[in-house]
C-alpha cells in the first residue's frame, strides 16, 4: 500500500517537516480516495497560476507533506469531489487563480462577489465579467421561512452573511457566505521585501497576529535554512502563550455574555486588558505586533517584562479559578452553554478541525505536540481534550489551555536563554512551510522566496477555513436564538479566513 | 380646589417625567456592579431628545400603521401608568383604575407594537413580534390569574380601594398576597424585556425579543417607542409598590405637605426598586426562548396557588 511518506519519498525536492512532490494526476487523484477514507487529512489547499497544491497529513504515522499538480490547461481534479474540506478552498482557488476544478460539486464563486474590478487576482487577471447573482442553495418545506442575517450586524463586528432557514424558531439549515473583509494579501506578498511581507503577513487576522508572524518566519526560516538562536525561540513561545491566554479569556468572558450574563464578560474583559498591558510592558504592542520577524525576534524583553508577567501570571492563579467557579455554579448560564451547538465526533475528524473546536469534539491535534518546534518539543504541558462538543465543552477547553498556559509560561521563563535574539536571513531561492498553534487552531503557512529576499508566492491558511463549514453543521436543529452563543464558542476569523 | 387640580395634573407628567430616570438607575447600577462607570443616570433623557431631533427613517413599504404605533404605544402606556396610583391614592381618574384596565391598555399596547413589526415585512420584526407573542400568550392569563387572587383579598379590582385595603392594620400576614408579590415580580421581569426573558441592551439581533419587534424604528418615533419602554417599567415598579408596600402614600384629603413627603417616599421606592432589578439582571444569564413560558407559568401557578388558598381560609 502507498503511503504518503513513500509518495514523498519518491520526490527530489524533500526538505524538513513539509517536504513538496509533484506528482501525477493519478497520485493526485489516490491523494483524493484517501482523503475520502479519512486516512490522510487536509491541512492547506492553494493554487499558483499552473499548479495546484495540497498540504496533507497522514492520520496514522503524522506524516506531512505536500503534493502539487502541474496544471498547464487550467484544470484539476477536484479534490472536493472526495473530501468536504476541500470545497471551500476550491472555490477560493478558482475566484483567485482561476483553475478549474473538474467534478467540482460547487460551481459557486465564494471569496469573489464581483466587486474587485478584476478577475483571478492570483492567476490571469482578466476584466471583472458580469457576475450573476449568488444562488443559496434550495431549502423545501412547508412553512419554512428565511432569515439574512448581516453582513452589516448590529454590534461592531466582522461582517458576514448567515442565512437561516428556520421552521418556527428551530434552525433546518445554516448557509454562510463569507468574503466580505478580502483584502488582497496573498497579492500584496507577491514580491514584497522580506521585511514588508513579514508586517503583512502579521495582519491577517489581528487576533493571532503571533501566530501569524511565527508561522510566516518559520516558513521563510524553513526556506532558507537560518537557525534561530534559541533565546528567540522561547520569547516566540512566550508571545504566543500571551497571545492564546489573552484570547482565551476575552472569549470566555465573550460567551457568557452572549448568554446576557455580563458579570463574567466585564470580569473577563478586565482580565484581558490586564494582559494585554503587561504585554506592551514587556515587548511594547498591546497585540505584540511586528515582534517576530524571520531569523529571531525584533526586541528582547523589556528589563520589567518578566517581572511584570510573572505578577500577572500570580494574579490571575489568583483570580481565575475564582470567576470558573461563578461559570460553574450558575446554573441559568450552564442551561445555555451545556448540550447547545453539538458538533459530532466524524465531522471534526472528516474537516481536520484543529484548536478548541476540533479538541471539545474528540480531535486532540495540537501543532504544538504533533509537530513540535523548539522550545515546546523540551516543555511539559498537557492538551486538553472533552468528546462532548457542545458550547460548554469548548468553553471548557479554553479554561483548561489557559491553566496550561500559565504553567508553560513559568517554564518558559525559568529556562528562558541568554544569548541573540536574531540571526539574519541569507536569502535564496527556496520554499519552506510551517505549522503553528494559534489560539484558533493551527496556522499554515507556505512561502516561496525569490533569490533577491523578496517573497516569491505565499500562502496563509486561517484555522477558520475548516472551522466554518462546521459552525453550519453544530446549529442544526438549535434554536435561532442560540445562534449567536454557538457562534462565539467557535470565535472563528473572518479577516483570516477571508484574506 | 386648586391644589386637588394641580395634583391631578402633576402626577401623570411626574410619571412620565420619571420613567427615563429610573431606566437611567437601572443601568448605571448595573454598570456600578460590573465595576464599569457606565453613563449618567440622565442618558436616557439625552437619548430621547437626540432621537427627537434626528429624521425618522420609513421603510418603503411601512403603512400609516408603522408611523400611528409609537404614538398610540405611548399613549396607552402613559394612560396605563396615570391609573397607577403612585404616591396618592385619589388620581382623579379613580374609579377607572382598575388592574383590568391597566392590563387591557398594555395588551393592545402591545398588539399594535407587534402589527408594527410585522408591517414592514423584515425577518427580525416577524421574529421579535411572533417571540412577543409567545410570551404574551403566557404572561397576560398568569396576570389576570394573579389580579383575581387579589381582587379575592381585598375584594375589588379596583387598585386604589386594593391598595388601602392593605395598608389598613386588619391585614395580618397573608400568605396568598406574598405569593401574589412573587408572582408580579415575574411577570414585571418578563414584561419589561429584562433579564432572564430578554436582553435590553443587547446587540444581537437573532436573540432579541422587544427590540427586534421595533429594529426598524427610527428618529421621533423610535424616542416615543423608548419613552414608552420606559414608562412601562416604571408603571411595574409603581404597580408592585403601591399593592404590596403601600405605606407612605397620600391618603385622599392630605395636604400639600403631606404630598410632599409621599412624592419624595415615592421616589426612594422607584430607587429601591431599580437597584433591585439591576442586582437581579446580574446574576442570572438570559434563558433559552422556550424555558420563557415555564418562567412565567411559575407566575400562573403562583396566582393560582394564591387563590386557592385564599377559598381555603379567609385567614391564609
Amino acid at each position: 500500500m502507498t503511503t504518503l511518506p513513500k509518495i514523498l519519498g519518491g520526490g527530489t525536492d524533500v526538505t524538513g517537516r513539509w517536504p513538496r512532490v509533484a506528482v501525477s494526476s493519478k497520485v493526485w487523484e489516490f491523494a483524493g480516495q484517501q482523503l475520502e477514507k479519512g486516512a490522510w487529512t487536509l491541512v492547506a489547499h492553494w493554487a499558483e497560476p499552473a499548479m495546484v497544491h495540497a498540504a496533507l497529513r497522514e492520520r496514522g504515522s503524522g506524516a506531512t507533506g505536500i503534493l502539487s499538480l502541474d496544471v498547464p490547461d487550467r484544470r484539476y481534479p477536484s479534490l472536493g469531489r472526495h473530501c468536504l474540506s476541500a470545497r471551500r478552498p476550491e472555490r477560493a482557488i478558482r475566484d483567485l487563480v482561476g483553475l478549474e476544478p473538474e467534478g467540482a460539486p460547487d460551481p459557486r464563486p465564494w471569496l469573489d462577489h464581483g466587486k474587485w474590478g478584476l478577475r483571478h487576482p492570483l492567476g490571469e487577471r482578466g476584466a471583472a465579467g458580469d457576475m450573476e447573482s449568488y444562488r443559496f442553495l434550495p431549502v423545501e418545506g412547508e412553512g419554512l421561512h428565511q432569515i439574512p442575517v448581516g453582513p452589516v450586524h448590529a454590534g461592531i463586528i466582522e461582517p458576514g452573511h448567515f442565512r437561516f432557514t428556520a421552521s418556527g424558531e428551530t434552525v433546518v439549515r445554516l448557509e454562510e457566505r463569507l468574503g466580505y473583509a478580502h483584502k488582497g494579501i496573498e497579492a500584496l506578498l507577491i514580491d514584497a521585501p522580506l521585511e514588508r511581507a513579514a508586517k503583512i503577513a502579521g495582519r491577517a487576522s489581528g487576533d493571532s497576529t503571533v501566530a501569524y508572524a511565527v508561522a510566516f518566519a518559520q516558513a521563510v526560516e524553513a526556506a532558507c535554512d537560518t537557525a534561530v538562536p534559541p533565546r528567540a525561540a522561547y520569547l516566540r513561545a512566550v508571545m504566543l502563550e500571551l497571545e492564546r491566554i489573552a484570547n482565551h479569556v476575552g472569549d470566555i468572558g465573550a460567551i457568557c455574555n452572549d448568554a446576557a450574563f455580563s458579570l463574567m464578560h466585564t470580569h473577563c474583559a478586565i482580565m484581558r486588558e490586564r494582559i494585554l498591558r503587561a504585554a506592551d510592558i514587556a515587548f511594547g504592542h498591546r497585540l505584540m505586533m511586528d515582534r517576530v520577524v524571520p531569523g529571531g525576534v525584533a526586541n528582547d524583553i523589556a528589563p520589567d517584562g518578566k517581572n511584570q508577567i510573572v505578577k500577572l501570571l500570580a494574579l490571575i492563579t489568583r483570580q481565575f479559578p475564582a470567576l470558573i467557579a461563578i461559570y460553574e455554579d450558575t446554573a441559568s448560564l450552564q442551561d445555555r452553554t451545556v448540550r447547545t451547538g453539538l458538533l459530532r465526533h466524524d465531522l471534526v475528524m472528516q474537516f481536520g478541525a484543529g484548536g478548541f473546536v476540533g479538541r471539545a469534539s474528540g480531535r486532540t491535534f495540537d501543532a504544538r505536540k504533533n509537530l513540535p518546534c523548539p522550545p515546546y518539543d523540551t516543555l511539559k504541558f498537557e492538551i486538553p481534550m472533552l468528546e462532548r462538543g457542545d458550547v460548554d465543552a469548548r468553553v471548557r477547553i479554553r479554561i483548561r489551555e489557559v491553566e496550561q498556559s500559565i504553567s508553560l509560561l513559568g517554564q518558559l521563563f525559568a529556562q528562558l536563554p541568554d544569548g541573540d535574539i536574531r540571526t539574519p536571513v541569507a536569502p535564496r531561492a527556496a520554499e519552506g512551510s510551517a505549522l503553528v498553534e494559534g489560539f484558533r487552531g493551527d496556522v499554515f503557512v507556505w512561502v516561496r522566496m525569490n533569490e533577491n529576499g523578496s517573497v516569491a508566492r505565499c500562502h496563509l491558511r486561517d484555522p477558520s477555513w475548516f472551522q466554518w463549514p462546521l459552525l453550519e453543521a453544530a446549529i442544526d436543529g438549535n434554536i435561532v436564538a442560540d445562534f449567536p452563543l454557538c457562534n462565539k464558542s467557535f470565535n472563528c476569523s473572518y479577516a483570516g479566513h477571508d484574506l | 380646589m386648586t391644589a386637588t387640580l394641580a395634583l391631578q395634573v402633576i402626577q401623570p407628567i411626574l410619571v412620565l417625567l420619571l420613567a427615563p430616570l429610573l431606566t437611567g438607575v437601572v443601568r448605571k447600577t448595573k454598570a456600578r456592579l460590573q465595576r464599569r462607570r457606565g453613563p449618567s443616570i440622565v442618558q436616557p433623557y439625552r437619548d430621547i431628545i437626540r432621537l427627537l431631533r434626528k429624521e425618522s427613517v420609513l421603510a418603503h413599504n411601512a403603512s400609516w400603521l408603522f408611523s400611528a404605533t409609537p404614538y398610540f404605544v405611548l399613549a396607552a402606556t402613559w394612560v396605563a401608568a396615570t391609573l397607577v396610583p403612585t404616591f396618592r391614592f385619589d388620581t382623579g381618574l379613580g374609579p377607572a383604575a382598575d388592574l383590568i384596565v391597566i392590563v387591557g391598555l398594555l395588551a393592545s399596547a402591545r398588539f399594535a407594537l407587534a402589527l408594527a413589526g410585522l408591517d414592514v415585512g423584515t425577518s427580525f420584526g416577524g421574529i421579535g413580534a411572533s417571540r412577543e407573542m409567545m410570551i404574551a400568550t403566557v404572561a397576560e392569563p398568569a396576570m389576570l390569574m394573579l389580579i383575581f387572587s387579589l381582587a379575592l383579598v381585598a375584594g375589588t379590582t379596583r387598585l386604589s380601594d386594593i391598595a388601602i385595603f392593605v395598608q389598613s392594620p386588619i391585614l395580618g400576614l397573608r400568605i396568598s398576597l406574598m405569593l401574589a408579590f412573587v408572582g408580579f415580580v415575574i411577570i414585571a421581569v418578563a414584561e419589561n424585556g429584562r433579564i432572564p426573558v430578554d436582553n435590553p441592551s443587547t446587540h444581537l439581533e437573532l436573540t432579541m425579543v422587544h427590540e427586534a419587534m421595533v429594529l426598524e424604528y427610527s428618529g421621533r418615533h423610535l424616542a416615543l417607542i423608548e419613552l414608552a419602554h420606559s414608562t412601562k417599567l416604571l408603571l411595574y415598579v409603581s404597580l408592585i409598590s403601591v399593592v404590596f408596600f403601600p405605606w407612605g402614600v397620600a391618603p385622599v384629603g392630605s395636604d400639600m405637605a403631606r404630598h410632599g413627603v409621599a412624592i419624595l417616599l415615592y421616589i426612594a421606592k422607584l430607587f429601591v426598586g431599580a437597584n433591585l432589578l439591576a442586582l437581579f439582571e446580574l446574576t442570572i444569564a438570559k434563558m433559552r426562548v422556550f424555558r420563557v413560558p415555564q418562567f412565567i407559568g411559575v407566575a400562573l401557578m403562583l396566582g393560582l396557588l394564591a387563590a386557592l388558598l385564599r377559598l381555603v381560609s379567609r385567614s391564609l
